[in-house]
């Protein structure tokens, strides 16, 4: 399906290729054949459990790392055979940033613009386009060390972006950051998007929904999942009905009603109703309860959260594995 | 870029007291031994003056300054070289260097040049001292030169080795003891051999630098000193771009 839309794009529009890549430490795993593909102006969620091999995939897109299989291509030049060409085009904020504390906000970031090849004409103007970006106009001539955490890893993502890349890498850049500072960071990717490509990585489920385009999931270095973020949101299923009632009827009852699938009786007394695909069952349930005098005391909307999509994905990859050695057991 | 790289290095060095503390003390200890081989110069100047062939001024006073620099600066090139890569690794700041469009061998070359760049400032003050004297005698320049010259090649060396030895290892201070272990079995390799022919002559940093403080420019010692030089930069270039492939 991705390989369609490729064709139709032309390949110009791919910033960056991932194949096969592999990498392996002493006898673990870490990183499984692994594709990943970006395409200008989106972006996308690495999402996945601790250690299911987010931050080594980014150190190797990034060529902190070297594969041990696989290739990698930025903008169609090889990471691997001309690393400095193809790191010119990429920005990187590593888990931990990368600051050196003991200098100032402006000498820092004239240092990465510098080693991004920035002509020194052009030195003043880029240094303060990047801290207008990441809101440290006021911050040029503080000493990175004394700055918050919030600002030090906005100075981390101001040095990923200063040169203008056509990728950026962010590994969890919301990590320890106060719900103001989240939304500030997540607005910032979502504007970083119209001029770059973004991976982000982290296991924060409503990030992946505010910010990202598409979606891949990953557990114990495989890929488990790999679609748009609309299509996760499909893969929630249909919502379901929460009810409860100062008279309780017989779940038989409630069966009867016309668009209702199944019903469960939970045990704080109320009732989960799974609708039919068809047709939504909440009119006939409103109506049925005051004829028959159940006394409706709370009616909600209930959605499977991109959470329990996200257990559900990586318990059922976890349960074939189980399952899988299991029948190799068997077999022995 | 090396450029680039040595005056981030620079900025970092001169950012923390330990730089100007160790500028400090060494001009300290030189400007104490200067004044003391001047005293020496100063009470056998009437003796020495019959004598054909006589030391002068120079090889009394200036000589021996940069003979006792190069005990001094073994034991402080260490402290300076211990950061360059270990402190990297420690704040987690070396992706920030590896992901840019450099080389490895670019940030190795920048690292060692400020550090070369620092010791270059470090016997510039030696030198400064030196040509004091013209205020009231004159000197060999080509003596001062041959010893000058010897002593920024050792600081190479020296800098070479304990940037090595600071790529491997994450903690800065085990870099700084590391390499003054290896300097000063370096430095004394040649002490255990009674045999003048030995090749453990060859091996040993202070042995080539006698030349040197005579005044003797020889080839042999300026290829000793670069050779051990460029091996150390190399294994350094490969120690940094193994821990790309390494589990």
């Amino acid at each position: 399906m991705t390989t369609d839309r490729v064709a139709l794009d032309g390949p110009a529009d791919i910033t960056l290729r991932a194949r096969e890549l592999s990498r392996t430490f002493g006898a673990t795993q870490a990183v499984i054949d692994l594709d990943l593909e970006l395409r200008r102006g989106e972006v996308l969620g690495l999402l996945g459990p601790n250690g299911a091999g987010k931050t080594t995939t980014m150190q190797m897109l990034t060529g902190n790392l070297a594969p041990s299989k696989g290739s990698i291509s930025i903008c169609g030049i090889d990471l691997l055979d001309r690393p400095v060409a193809a790191k010119s085009r990429l920005g990187y904020l590593p888990e931990a940033p990368p600051l050196y504390k003991e200098l100032k906000v402006d000498e820092y970031l004239r240092l990465a613009a510098r080693l991004h090849r920035v002509v020194r004409d052009r030195l003043a103007e880029t240094v303060a386009n990047a801290k207008r970006r990441c809101g440290l106009m006021d911050m040029g001539h503080r000493v990175i060390g004394t700055l918050s955490k919030g600002y030090q890893q906005r100075v981390g993502i101001a040095q990923a972006i200063i040169h203008t890349p056509d990728v950026v890498i962010l590994d969890e850049p919301t990590v320890g950051l106060d719900p103001n500072q989240i939304r500030e960071i997540r607005a910032l990717v979502r504007e970083l998007s119209d001029s770059h490509s973004v991976i982000l990585s982290t296991h924060i489920l409503p990030e992946v929904e505010a910010v990202c385009d598409r979606v891949q999931i990953l557990h114990r270095g495989r890929m488990v999942y790999n679609d748009t973020i609309d299509d996760l949101r499909r893969h929630r299923g249909t919502p379901a009905l929460k009810v409860a009632f100062r008279n309780p009827p017989a779940v038989d009852k409630l069966s009867a009603i016309s668009g209702v699938a199944s019903v469960v009786h939970a045990d704080d007394g109320s009732f989960r109703i799974e609708r039919s695909a068809s047709q939504d069952p909440t009119d006939a349930l409103v109506r049925a309860s005051v004829d028959h005098d159940w006394r409706l005391t709370h009616l909600a909307v209930e959605r499977a959260t991109l959470e329990d999509v996200f257990v559900q994905l990586t318990q059922r990859e976890s349960d074939a594995l189980g399952a899988s050695k299991a029948s190799e057991e068997a077999l022995r | 870029m090396i450029a680039t790289i040595a005056m981030k290095e620079l900025r970092l060095m001169f950012a923390s007291p330990l730089a100007w503390v160790v500028l400090a003390f060494l001009q300290l200890v030189f400007a104490w031994i200067f004044l003391s081989q001047l005293q020496t110069f100063l009470e056998v100047q009437s003796q020495i003056a019959m004598q054909p062939n006589a030391p002068g001024l120079t090889a009394i006073v200036i000589a021996p300054l940069f003979g006792t620099a190069t005990i001094i600066l073994l034991m402080i090139v260490p402290l300076l070289s211990m950061r360059l890569v270990a402190e990297e690794r420690r704040s987690q700041t070396l992706p920030f260097l590896i992901s840019a469009p450099i080389s490895v061998a670019q940030i190795v070359l920048g690292k060692f040049l400020a550090l070369l760049v620092f010791l270059t400032l470090a016997i510039g003050l030696i030198l400064l001292m030196a040509f004091s004297l013209y205020l009231g005698g004159r000197l060999d320049l080509g003596l001062v030169a041959a010893n000058a010259l010897g002593l920024l090649l050792l600081c190479g060396t020296f800098a070479a080795v304990g940037l090595y030895l600071s790529c491997l290892t994450a903690q800065p201070l085990v870099a700084a003891i590391g390499t003054f272990a290896v300097l000063l079995v370096l430095w004394l390799i040649n002490i255990s051999t009674r045999d003048p022919q030995s090749l453990l002559h060859l091996l040993s940093l202070i042995r080539h630098f006698e030349n040197f403080s005579k005044g003797i420019v020889a080839v042999s010692d300026l290829a000793y000193y670069l050779v051990l030089t460029l091996l150390f930069l190399f294994l350094s270039v490969r120690r940094l771009n193994a821990d790309r492939l390494r589990a």
